[in-house]
């Protein structure tokens, strides 16, 4: 493929259509409103046939993309289906460019205000299909997880209508081609996490819940706004000058940034906006603090919103515009980002967090949110692949947690999400529920050969390869504390002897308990009301009768299937077994990983919607696929060198470090290390109930002080709410009710004596004097002239003959006069 | 003789019995002034009967002077029943129809 | 309009005089019926005024129109109004407040009509002088009234019973 070959692209009726995945939530969520009441399963059935039929495209799109980027790589047409899984896979040799793929666009123009045009469609390519599969897949199992788990809801239907255009937002913003359109998806998946957070709004500590997420993502959002306005001022001149494009369009942003004439000061301060957003909608330090309060959701909403797909937006949002923040924070270079910094500060606080949760929830929460650090750290150290491959693995497991989590609240524990009191030796009660729980949590922890350890080791392996040592270091630790903390959880809500619902007491004392927990705050997300509990009651009546036992199938089916892709998801990228088998095995890394490689403007422009697009490969070869020797940087090409006039660059040339067999010993040993400390101490503690342990933190200060300070979430809260809001909003509020009433409200009072003035005057004077005054001296002056000719009227013979004779004289005097003369 | 005379002659009693209808304030008084008129007209006729050749003027002379016989026994009569119930015929008093 | 009255040459100086003479009286007669403050004394002068409307027509070859005037008009007429005058208890003698109050209007009302109507007939009938005709005889008259007028005739009678009736009908004491 040296030579300028004019290549055919495959396209695809998946491709070109995907923007009916986002669509089909949408409609699918009008219809579940409009009618969901009146059918069969209350809109449930229509939650999931429009996320099925999203499910088919998506996989189509799946397929479709593979061929085309393989008709890329191997500079033929488009094979058959057969031939696009049967091929070994790419042709080029090793060191050669590989080609950019450029995605499958399908868009329209919804409005345009001189010259710049805003469009709305899909923008298909590697990444964008992996998680709007990855995002149906989910959807669907957490949906028929709900059927059952949410059963007998006061509010059924709107939850499936929720969850339906949340995945529609999600969905709108994965295949968004320009900022416009991610910012639309970004904001129905906020205002969907709203409403799915505070869906029992009635206990005032849900809605509260509500509006934290809400207003701590608010926060993270003005960046987005503010960074989508920088990046648009400093790409929209380049965009139209060398693109045909403007400065929404995703792909313009990606090339302007790696065009080397992007100004240093925008790339920037638009990269810092934009990782702000990301900050707040993914849970990082320092706005983590809504993820744990999103408990308060029902548990297929934590499992999906708040774990696999709603968080995850902020990586993605870097990921996709991945070139501005590459040249912004200086990526490529080595320099330490601000990215990685917070990435890393979120693995350890999270993860510290976790130990002193007694609701099942908040510890996978917390879990999330640390792993979130990870995908940050990866992303923000060069490691672009393997941070979208937790993004794809993490989803997994730890949506198979949250279901196990619900399941066991669901039909162990009496709806209770607290392990301390309601949990405990569940493992005998509810196999399938154990089981599934444990190999999502050796897939969370990283052990071999589960998925984590193929996608969180690469990042630490990156993360050191690129040379960030502490950082690699830090992440260690990170995966040490997730073996730990992980341990603790199980060992709480498995093993042991049961305590509370566990034990299978009755109504009375759960009914208490639970409520107790509602008052306090802590832990219990539980937060019907006594009626909707007796709905649950009702519906599940003869559960409580015998103490906890295993789920139903439509609950185990989706846990069942996510566990089984929590071992096998790894192997979608096992870069470690490509040095045995070849890089074939390295799926994600051929499809889904953007090819650092220039193409020339003139096919960019020229690829219209859906439409094949004859790419050149470039004559040269510009090695941007470095790093598969000696896990160094290439120092050229896309990222680090401005491409040539007439090329544009969408993607830098990332490196891949070359995983060495003693890394991976070190991180699986590590991980072994914190398992083996923390089942000991479980035992001891909580299950011998060893005397040194216990009461440990009340008699050393230090350790109480330590452990307060967890309990009370670094005081971060405190400061936010009692600080910085009291601080702001007091006087604002202040201000505005002064407004309020002394200016708006003595204006309209003002205007109203106004009128009535106003009104009196013209009464006074224009209506009773002038007006009626014209009517009264009509009326006088009719009966004046009436007075003045009844003289006339005597009654009086003689006058009347006077009259009579006088005026006939007059008259044959005119007479005589007009005939005479 | 001439013409003039009569038709002169007519006009003047005319002319009085005009001034009579107005000025007198008695009803009878005001009848025979309108008997004055009527015989002012007749007179007209009965000279232009004879200026003409025609004898039609006398014929219609003939006519005014039954029907002025007729009007004043029906005016006679009211001015009767006025007095009657009024006690008094003086017109100026007679003004019921005052507007 | 040339030699205006009553003495011109080619013209019966008698009959002028006549009618000269007659003419003054009948005008004396007519204002005294209309000044007069006694309403006795102005019916008088009536029948004064009537007789000298009969002289006329019989100086206007109207003989028998002269008769009947005298008949009906002097005779039946005039005993009508002196009935009238004495069943509305007219006093005897002089009475004041003949006039009603506006009577000043009369004045000009009479001066106006008088004068128009003398210059359209002296502008219309400047010189013409009437024929002298003999006595009309009666049966002339009583051709016309039965054979062209004979509808009119008719209708007079009618109108006399109507009259007649109507008077008697008004005049009740009821």
């Amino acid at each position: 493929m040296l030579a300028a070959d004019a290549i055919e692209l495959s396209s695809g009726w998946f491709l070109e259509n995907a923007w009916l995945v986002g669509l089909i939530p949408v409609i699918g969520f009008a219809v579940i409103i409009g009618f969901g009441k009146r059918l069969p399963m209350k809109g449930a059935e229509v939650g999931l046939a429009s996320m099925a039929i999203s499910l088919v495209i998506a996989l189509g799109g799946v397929v479709q993309w593979i061929q085309r980027t393989n008709s890329a790589d191997t500079g033929e047409e488009a094979g058959s289906l057969i031939q696009a899984f049967g091929r070994t896979l790419p042709q080029a040799t090793e060191g050669e460019a590989k080609p950019f793929v450029t995605p499958v666009v399908t868009s329209w123009v919804w409005w345009q205000n001189s010259g710049l045009e805003f469009g709305i469609g899909s923008s298909i390519d590697g990444l964008a299909i992996l998680l709007i599969a990855l995002v149906a897949f989910i959807t669907l199992l957490v949906m028929i997880f709900s059927v059952d788990y949410v059963r007998g809801d006061r509010r059924y239907t709107h939850f499936f209508a929720a969850m339906t255009l949340f995945s529609g937002g999600m969905l709108i913003m994965v295949m968004s081609e320009n900022m416009v359109q991610l910012i639309l998806g970004w904001e129905i998946m906020g205002l969907t996490s709203f409403m799915l957070i505070g869906h029992w709004w009635e206990e005032e500590a849900n809605s509260r819940a509500a509006l934290k997420a809400f207003f701590t993502v608010r926060v993270g959002d003005v960046g987005l706004l503010v960074g989508t306005a920088i990046i648009f001022f400093g790409a929209n001149q380049w965009a139209v000058d060398n693109l045909d494009s403007n400065g929404f369009n995703i792909a313009a942003i990606q090339a302007w940034a790696l065009s080397g004439e992007a100004n240093t000061q925008f790339l920037l301060w638009g990269a810092v906006a934009l990782f702000i957003a990301c900050i707040g909608k993914s849970g990082q330090f320092p706005l983590h603090t809504w993820l744990p309060d999103a408990m308060a959701g029902p548990t297929p909403v934590s499992s999906l919103l708040h774990s696999s797909t709603m968080v995850v937006a902020g990586v993605f949002l870097v990921a996709r515009i991945y070139p501005v923040f590459w040249e912004g924070f200086n990526i490529g270079t080595g320099g330490l980002s601000f990215i990685a910094i917070i990435g890393a500060i979120t693995i350890v606080i999270a993860a510290l967090l976790a130990f002193v949760q007694d609701d099942i929830k908040k510890v996978l929460a917390y879990s999330t949110v640390s792993q979130l650090g990870y995908m940050m750290l990866g992303l923000g150290t060069g490691a672009w692949l393997p941070a979208v491959f937790h993004i794809f693995t993490h989803a997994f497991f730890k949506c198979a947690l949250f279901l196990c989590a619900g399941s066991v609240s669901h039909s162990g524990s009496h709806h209770s999400f607290d392990m301390k009191k309601d949990m405990g030796g569940l493992r005998k009660k509810m196999p399938v529920t154990f089981a599934a729980w444990c190999v999502s949590t050796l897939a969370l922890t990283g052990v071999f050969p589960f998925a984590g350890f193929w996608s969180k080791d690469e990042i630490i392996d990156n993360v050191g390869a690129n040379g960030y040592t502490f950082l690699m270091w830090v992440g260690l630790a990170g995966a040490a504390l997730t073996a730990m903390y992980m341990t603790r959880a199980t060992y709480l809500t498995f093993f042991g002897e049961p305590r509370g619902a566990a034990a299978g007491h009755g109504h009375d004392d759960a009914h208490a308990e639970e409520h107790e927990m509602e008052h306090i705050g802590v832990g219990a997300p539980e937060p019907r009301s006594l009626g909707a509990a007796a709905n649950a009651h009702g519906d599940d009546g003869s559960d409580h009768s015998d103490g906890p036992h295993e789920s139903g199938k439509l609950i185990l089916i989706p846990i069942v299937i996510l566990a089984f892709f929590a071992v096998t998801a790894g192997f979608a990228n096992p870069t470690p077994l490509a040095s045995r088998f070849g890089e074939g095995v390295e799926v994600l890394k051929t499809y889904v990983e953007p090819r650092a490689t220039p193409i020339s403007t003139g096919e960019v422009i020229a690829s219209g919607p859906g439409e094949s697009v004859r790419i050149v490969t470039p004559s040269v070869a510009p090695s941007a696929e470095g790093g598969e020797g000696e896990g160094g940087h290439s120092k050229s090409g896309c990222g680090f060198t401005a491409p040539e006039t007439g090329t544009v660059c969408f993607f830098p040339g990332v490196s891949h470090a070359e995983p060495k067999f003693a890394k991976i010993l070190l991180s699986l040993a590590i991980v072994a290390v914190g398992y083996a400390l923390a089942i000991a101490f479980c035992v001891a503690f909580y299950g011998r109930r060893d005397e040194r342990l216990v009461g440990l933190t009340e008699r050393n200060r230090a350790l109480r002080g330590g452990f307060l300070f967890l309990k009370n979430k670094y005081y971060l809260d405190a400061l936010y709410e009692n600080v910085i809001v009291r601080a702001i909003a007091h006087p604002i509020a202040n201000a505005a009710y002064w407004v309020n009433q002394k200016v708006i409200d003595a204006t309209v009072n003002e205007v109203g004596i106004g009128t009535r003035k106003t009104g009196q005057w013209v009464y006074d004077n224009i209506d009773q004097k002038v007006v009626d005054g014209a009517v009264n001296g009509s009326g006088w002056a009719a009966s004046e002239a009436g007075h003045g000719l009844q003289s006339t009227q005597s009654g009086k013979v003689s006058q009347y003959g006077a009259l009579l004779f006088g005026a006939a004289a007059v008259g044959a005097i005119v007479l005589v006069l007009v005939n005479v003369s | 003789m001439l013409a003039v005379n009569f038709l002169l002659l007519a006009a003047a009693l005319f002319s009085i019995g005009v001034y009579g209808v107005i000025a007198r304030r008695n009803a009878v008084m005001v009848l025979m002034s309108i008997e004055l008129i009527l015989n002012a007209v007749t007179l007209n006729l009965v000279a232009f009967a004879l200026m003409n050749g025609a004898i039609d003027g006398q014929v219609f002379a003939l006519f005014v002077i039954a029907i002025a016989a007729a009007e004043v026994g029906v005016g006679l009569a009211m001015v009767l029943m006025i007095y009657r119930n009024r006690k008094s015929i003086a017109l100026d008093e007679l003004s019921e129809m005052k507007g | 309009m040339s030699a205006l009255i009553l003495a011109a040459d080619d013209i019966n100086v008698a009959q002028n005089v006549a009618f000269g003479i007659i003419a003054a009286m009948m005008i004396f007669a007519a204002l005294s019926v209309v000044t007069s403050k006694n309403v006795v004394h102005a019916a008088l002068w009536l029948v004064m005024v009537l007789s000298g409307v009969a002289a006329q027509y019989i100086l206007a070859s109207a003989e028998f129109v002269a008769a009947s005037q005298i008949l009906v008009y002097i005779g039946a007429v005039m005993v009508l109004f002196l009935f009238g005058i004495m069943l509305t208890r007219a006093q005897i003698g002089k009475e004041a407040g003949l006039n009603n109050k506006g009577w000043a209007l009369g004045i000009p009302v009479g001066l106006l009509m008088f004068g128009l109507l003398a210059w359209v007939i002296l502008d219309a009938f400047d010189d013409q002088v009437l024929p002298d005709r003999g006595a009309t005889p009666t049966v002339l008259l009583s051709d016309q009234f039965l054979s062209i007028y004979l509808v009119p005739f008719i209708a007079v009678s009618f109108v006399l019973l109507a009259a007649a009736i109507g008077a008697i009908v008004l005049a009740r004491k009821d």
